[in-house]
């Protein structure tokens, strides 16, 4: 079991979510949205989308650079496991801490809100439900840490994301033993990374970060077969 | 010189009747679907009224359309590019659903499927959002029809800015006109700016804005940058939709479905030549008021013999040249000078333009003492004050909206002599600057108003951008999942099945 959700399920995971939002994009890029219900009430949303955005950002780089970051440039920084962890839980905490109220006021709103509840989908709702949960897992993971911050559990996770991306057989030996708690969340988020092609989150791959160097500010389209000027 | 070709449009208010024919047959053909339900590519309101969405027009509330720096460079109201992502999980000047009104259906099944009983089965209205029962309707798309409501409130109008606005509460003072709108095809719309995906482009052969339904991702900055608010997000498929000017018409040469339905015969289509290199400039000019005098001066005479050069040498169609030579809408806006852009000061250079409506004189019972300027009434008595139409149509300045009008009047003040006592007066046409054959030309085109007189549109080109061999079999104008017809049922990526007007035709 263990060596299924942790040897065999991170690649299952990232084949899907890498294949699957491909052929979204290619087949069916009008089904490509954030899929925004502000039209339809902006009580709750303002406050609740803008913690939620922000606060899941944070923690979102916080794991890709915690967890990617080889090892030795931590050693080279003097920067130490236990700061690290430190590190992790403080602005995990507070970031999670964001995302867990924003979360819960969207989440909320997508129930309670006959309009938004109305006009939402199974996915819509389904994939909030879980990354709120997950959120509140990932809270539940720093009361754990809390009892050894000499860094040792975490250490255990950096290797194993480090062992998934280089193809290590036995990847999943490194985290057999710790925590339920820390394997709940890690399985949660391999199951959202599943969804995620078919599902809102999509979203997140087109953040529209070209628009500020984007020259000009109009778009014109030629029809024109050999256009001799090129689009503004 | 960087000619390009801009289909335009004129409404001529002072034929408009109001009976909203463009905004029916409009919804019929583009927005009878879910999710929009609630748009109005084509909407007709009685002035003065707060209009649709409520307080469109009153950009200190919005923040639509352009904002000119101190150092003279244009940037959305809203904000600029890192302003515009700053806000894009929470679109601070959105409208709600509820500015525009919330979409209802009627439970007309009850009418026949009622069991006996002691009341008249009612059809009862039902949240077309919620599907939940309304008990009273609050708000509609022409809640302020024929002035309903009370002045108090219609009169947060915002063209009443500078006027004196309490006597026209009065029911001896009283006045309407009717304002229908759509997108106004801008020569530089704020909607295009301001997407961060680049899905809003203009099109370079007819001017047209359109929303590229596969790169919006529903960001809905758009609709927030619009200042007219002519682009809707459709809550069921998370896109922003708007008028397309009907362009699948526009391509075959015919007028638009608001155009081609008008029984008032209000409405002209024709070409406007323009420099999209003056674009900048002329948006950006300090004043508001000398921003409809700056947007004159980037149209191009269509009989000049240099535009006709560049304008061949840029790969300008020779009918589209004639065309706009022929063009009604050149005639109004730039030889007559009677038709105006719908609030200059938004800096968007709009390109639906509008004749003020002439009204009744003031206490016509006294008709004695009327302030009459020689043969023709004082425009400063017609019931809708000057100033009114000059805040919607010039932001503000008044002098060309009376020349405007003072031109309409002499145009029915000659015709009259000339048709009803065979007199040619050539007084009155030479007071307000015409010649008796601009006067009879002005008549042919806005009394007469025949169908080939309104509508000057040429085809579109494919021959020059596509071979015709490569469309053999082809599908036609779909927006769905390549020639699909869309009936396969249970979508992989979610989402309700999206419903093209073409298909709804089937």
């Amino acid at each position: 079991m263990s060596y299924f959700i942790f040897g065999v399920l991170p690649y299952v995971a990232l084949t899907v979510l890498v294949v699957g939002s491909i052929a979204r994009y290619e087949r069916d890029p009008f089904t490509w949205k954030s899929g925004s219900s502000q039209l339809l009430g902006r009580k709750q949303l303002i406050w609740g989308s803008i913690l939620f955005h922000v606060g899941i950002l944070i923690v979102f780089f916080g794991h890709l650079i915690g967890m990617l970051t080889p090892v030795e440039l931590f050693h080279a920084l003097h920067i130490s496991y236990a700061f690290k962890q430190l590190m992790a839980i403080v602005v995990g905490g507070i970031a999670g801490a964001m995302a867990i109220i924003g979360g819960a006021m969207l989440l909320h709103r997508r129930l309670f809100n006959p309009r938004v509840r109305a006009s939402s989908t199974f996915a819509d709702t389904g994939i909030l439900v879980l990354l709120f949960v997950q959120i509140v897992v990932g809270m539940g993971t720093i009361l754990v840490s809390i009892q050894h911050l000499d860094g040792g559990e975490m250490v255990k996770f950096m290797d194993w994301a480090r062992a998934i991306f280089t193809l290590r057989k036995d990847a999943w030996h490194i985290v057999a033993d710790v925590h339920w708690i820390y394997k709940l969340h890690i399985l949660l988020g391999l199951v959202i990374f599943i969804l995620f092609p078919f599902t809102r989150l999509v979203h997140m791959l087109s953040v529209p970060v070209r628009y500020l160097w984007r020259p000009g500010y109009q778009i014109v389209r030629t029809r024109k077969r050999n256009a001799s000027q090129p689009a503004e | 010189m960087k000619v390009r070709a801009q289909i335009g449009m004129v409404l001529n208010l002072d034929k408009c009747i109001g009976c909203h024919t463009c905004s029916v047959t409009c919804k019929n053909v583009w927005t009878s679907r879910d999710g929009v339900e609630y748009a109005w590519f084509n909407n007709v309101e009685t002035k003065p009224g707060i209009g649709y969405p409520k307080d469109w027009e009153n950009q200190k509330r919005w923040n639509g359309g352009w904002e000119r720096s101190k150092a003279g460079k244009l940037r959305p109201k809203q904000g600029a590019k890192w302003r515009i992502l700053a806000n894009i999980f929470a679109n601070p000047d959105l409208p709600e659903i509820d500015d525009y009104y919330e979409p209802f259906d009627f439970d007309y099944d009850h009418l026949k499927s009622a069991p006996e009983m002691e009341a008249f089965p009612t059809a009862r209205p039902r949240s077309k959002l919620s599907g939940a029962r309304m008990e009273k309707i609050e708000w509609g798309p022409n809640w302020e029809e024929i002035l309903g409501g009370e002045f108090s409130k219609r009169s947060k109008d915002a063209n009443f800015e500078g006027i004196q606005k309490e006597i026209y509460g009065q029911y001896e003072n009283t006045f309407m006109m009717y304002l229908p709108r759509l997108c106004e095809h801008c020569l530089n719309p704020t909607c295009a700016s301001a997407c961060p995906s680049g899905a809003i482009y203009k099109r370079e052969d007819d001017g047209v804005v359109l929303i590229d339904q596969e790169k919006c991702r529903g960001w809905r900055m758009c609709v927030s940058a619009c200042p007219y608010k002519k682009i809707y997000y459709n809550w069921s498929t998370g896109k922003s939709e708007k008028c397309t000017l009907c362009y699948p018409r526009l391509e075959s040469g015919q007028p638009t479905v608001c155009s081609e339905t008008c029984v008032g015969r209000i409405r002209y289509i024709g070409v406007m030549l323009y420099d999209a290199d003056k674009i900048a400039e002329a948006a950006s000019v300090e004043n508001d008021q000398d921003l409809y005098d700056a947007q004159l001066g980037v149209f191009l005479d269509p009989s000049d013999p240099d535009v006709i050069a560049a304008a061949r040498a840029e790969g300008v169609p020779e009918d589209w040249i004639e065309s706009a030579r022929r063009s009604p809408i050149w005639k109004m806006a730039m030889e007559w000078k009677i038709a105006f852009p719908l609030h200059p000061e938004f800096r968007t250079l709009p390109m639906v333009w509008y004749v003020p409506p002439l009204s009744p004189i003031q206490n016509a019972a006294e008709a004695g003492q009327i302030g009459t300027d020689g043969e023709m009434p004082d425009v400063k008595s017609l019931r809708i004050p000057v100033k009114y139409l000059a805040n919607m149509l010039t932001a503000g300045d008044e002098a060309p909206v009376v020349s405007a009008l003072e031109r309409m009047l002499a145009m029915r003040s000659y015709m009259r002599s000339k048709t009803v006592d065979g007199v040619i007066n050539l007084g009155v046409a030479q007071r307000v600057g015409l010649t008796p054959q601009q006067i009879d030309e002005m008549y042919q085109i806005m009394a007469i108003a025949n169908y080939e007189d309104r509508f000057v549109i040429p085809t579109t080109h494919r021959e020059m951008v596509e071979d015709a061999y490569d469309l053999r079999s082809g599908c036609g104008f779909t927006d769905g999942n390549g020639c699909s017809s869309g009936v396969s049922t249970g979508k992989l990526f979610g989402g309700r099945k999206h419903i093209t007007p073409a298909e709804g035709w089937t």
